[in-house]
């Protein structure tokens, strides 16, 4: 039962994401994004993860897309500059693509796609996913959880480097 | 056979939908009224007063007025995404309310059936009402870019900026208040704040205060309601974003954001001042009535506030979230934490 919803969240994640990278329009192309990221977050319901869900709606929908609408609207890139979207690159980019499908299917058919649960069984997950997800990240995997924060934290402070760049002259 | 219990909570949950759906859609009907009656007796006026006794029947006649007009669509605007717009901005004003916990349980009389005043409650509760009514900007910011026309791209533009700007602050009053009541299920915080008045999260001293206000700032920033409603700033841009719409469209919009109002207002309560929880012990006052009378009285504030200060500069917008806001709710969520520990 569980695999109908599935099938159409994915399908129309598939069918945007084609729409992302096929309309000519960037605002277009945002607008798919969107329905996208969307779908995604559907799925993550469906895998018993309401925060990371909850998460990929409020960060990626709600602020990430908003900055991406807001960047595409100033710099006003209109239907012509976005005529060339392919820019000469099939040759690498077919094999590439290939080799990575056929990487994930052999995974998928070996089955190495898949984790134990463990002590996450369903009772649990419904639950309180947020609490068990927290208590995880903050003591089995406190370290890999600081690196991604200092990772992001020196993201920040370079994005406002090369600003401050420019404009000191 | 499917099992008889099933099916009664399915239908339980259809027919809680069918009635929040259809008390949000009438609901901007009596606001636009009372809206321009406190407006009017602010000012000094009347307000309206010549269609039926006290002017009570204005939001039929406007109703009607915005059926009947025409629906035009400028001949230069992006079609799709024009028609799409008013659609995309009413729609999460309405999912909103999904999460939202009106009450707590309630037996109807004579069947003695107990039925559960929300629709559902999610474990993510505050996280979901907090991300899906941020979706609501993308009618404004779609309505504004597809018009084609240069103050509503104007509106749109300013709408996201601000809405970036703000949404920080008021996802930091959200960790306040998850940090007070220890859940992120609207209906335990609303629990978490039983008993009496002192144990709302409100009279959390000295942290309460400082969140609500950053909550109710940026919330106001957020729904661009006046002083912040630079999107739609009428003396400088038109409408702002919905200059080219008209008719049921343009309606559409107005609803949107009289529900994003009463969402603003239904969640002051709930996180802050107790939700349905009477403030002192109160015999044969049921719960549901201190909820509308608190949200109420929500409302009117926002209204009081609207024909009361003028509306800010953009400058001074973004100095109020970036340099006031955020560093406000930086300090006080360590002391929060402090005291929590």
């Amino acid at each position: 039962m569980e695999q109908i919803p599935f099938f159409i969240f994915a399908a129309i994640a598939v069918l945007s994401a084609i729409g992302v990278i096929s309309v000519k329009n960037a605002v277009h192309g945002a607008f798919y994004l969107m329905i996208t990221l969307l779908q995604v977050a559907a799925i993550f319901i469906l895998l018993r993860s309401p925060f990371l869900a909850a998460v990929q709606v409020f960060i990626y929908v709600g602020a990430v897309m908003v900055l991406f609408l807001f960047a595409v609207m100033v710099l006003d890139i209109g239907k012509e500059e976005l005529r060339e979207t392919f820019n000469q690159q099939g040759v690498i980019a077919i094999p590439a693509v290939l080799v990575m499908l056929a990487l994930i299917g052999y995974m998928i058919i070996g089955g190495k796609v898949l984790a134990p649960a463990g002590n996450l069984t369903d009772d649990v997950l419904i639950g309180n996913s947020t609490e068990v997800l927290g208590k995880e990240l903050y003591t089995k995997y406190l370290f890999p959880f600081e690196v991604v924060s200092i990772l992001l934290l020196i993201a920040l402070v370079g994005a406002i480097v090369l600003v401050m760049k420019d404009r000191k002259r | 056979m499917p099992d008889i219990s099933l099916i009664v909570a399915l239908a339980l949950m259809v027919i809680k939908v069918f009635i929040v759906t259809t008390i949000l859609f009438v609901l901007p009907l009596p606001l636009t009224y009372v809206e321009r009656k406190v407006a009017g007796h602010i000012q000094v006026r009347l307000g309206p007063w010549r269609v039926g006794p006290h002017g009570l029947l204005q939001p039929f006649a406007d109703m009607i007025k915005l059926i009947l007009k025409e629906d035009i669509v400028p001949d230069k605007a992006d079609k799709f995404l024009f028609k799409l717009a008013p659609l995309m901005a009413m729609l999460p004003a309405f999912v909103v309310y999904a999460a939202i916990p009106f009450g707590d349980k309630w037996t109807i009389p004579f069947i003695d059936r107990e039925v559960t005043l929300y629709i559902a409650d999610m474990n993510v509760g505050i996280l979901y009402v907090l991300a899906i009514s941020g979706l609501g900007i993308y009618g404004l910011i779609f309505g504004g870019w597809s018009s084609n026309s240069k103050y509503a791209l104007i509106g749109g533009l300013r709408s996201s900026a601000q809405m970036i700007s703000y949404e920080i602050a008021v996802s930091f009053s959200a960790i306040g208040v998850v940090l007070l009541s220890r859940s992120l299920s609207l209906l335990e915080i609303v629990k978490s704040q039983g008993g009496n008045l002192l144990h709302w999260n409100f009279f959390y001293l000295p942290v309460g205060p400082v969140w609500f206000a950053i909550f109710l700032i940026g919330s106001l920033a957020e729904i661009n309601r006046v002083p912040f409603d630079l999107p739609e700033d009428e003396g400088t841009l038109g409408a702002g974003f919905h200059t080219e719409y008209s008719g049921m469209r343009f309606a559409f919009f107005m609803l949107a954001e009289y529900l994003a109002l009463v969402t603003v207002s239904v969640m002051s309560v709930v996180l802050f001042f107790g939700g349905w929880n009477a403030p002192f012990n109160v015999p044969f006052v049921p719960p549901i009535l201190w909820f509308l009378g608190k949200v109420i009285l929500f409302i009117y504030f926002f209204m009081w506030v609207r024909f009361t200060l003028p509306r800010y500069r953009y400058d001074q917008l973004m100095t109020i979230g970036w340099k006031i806001l955020i560093p406000v709710s930086l300090v006080n969520l360590i002391i929060t934490g402090l005291m929590k520990i």
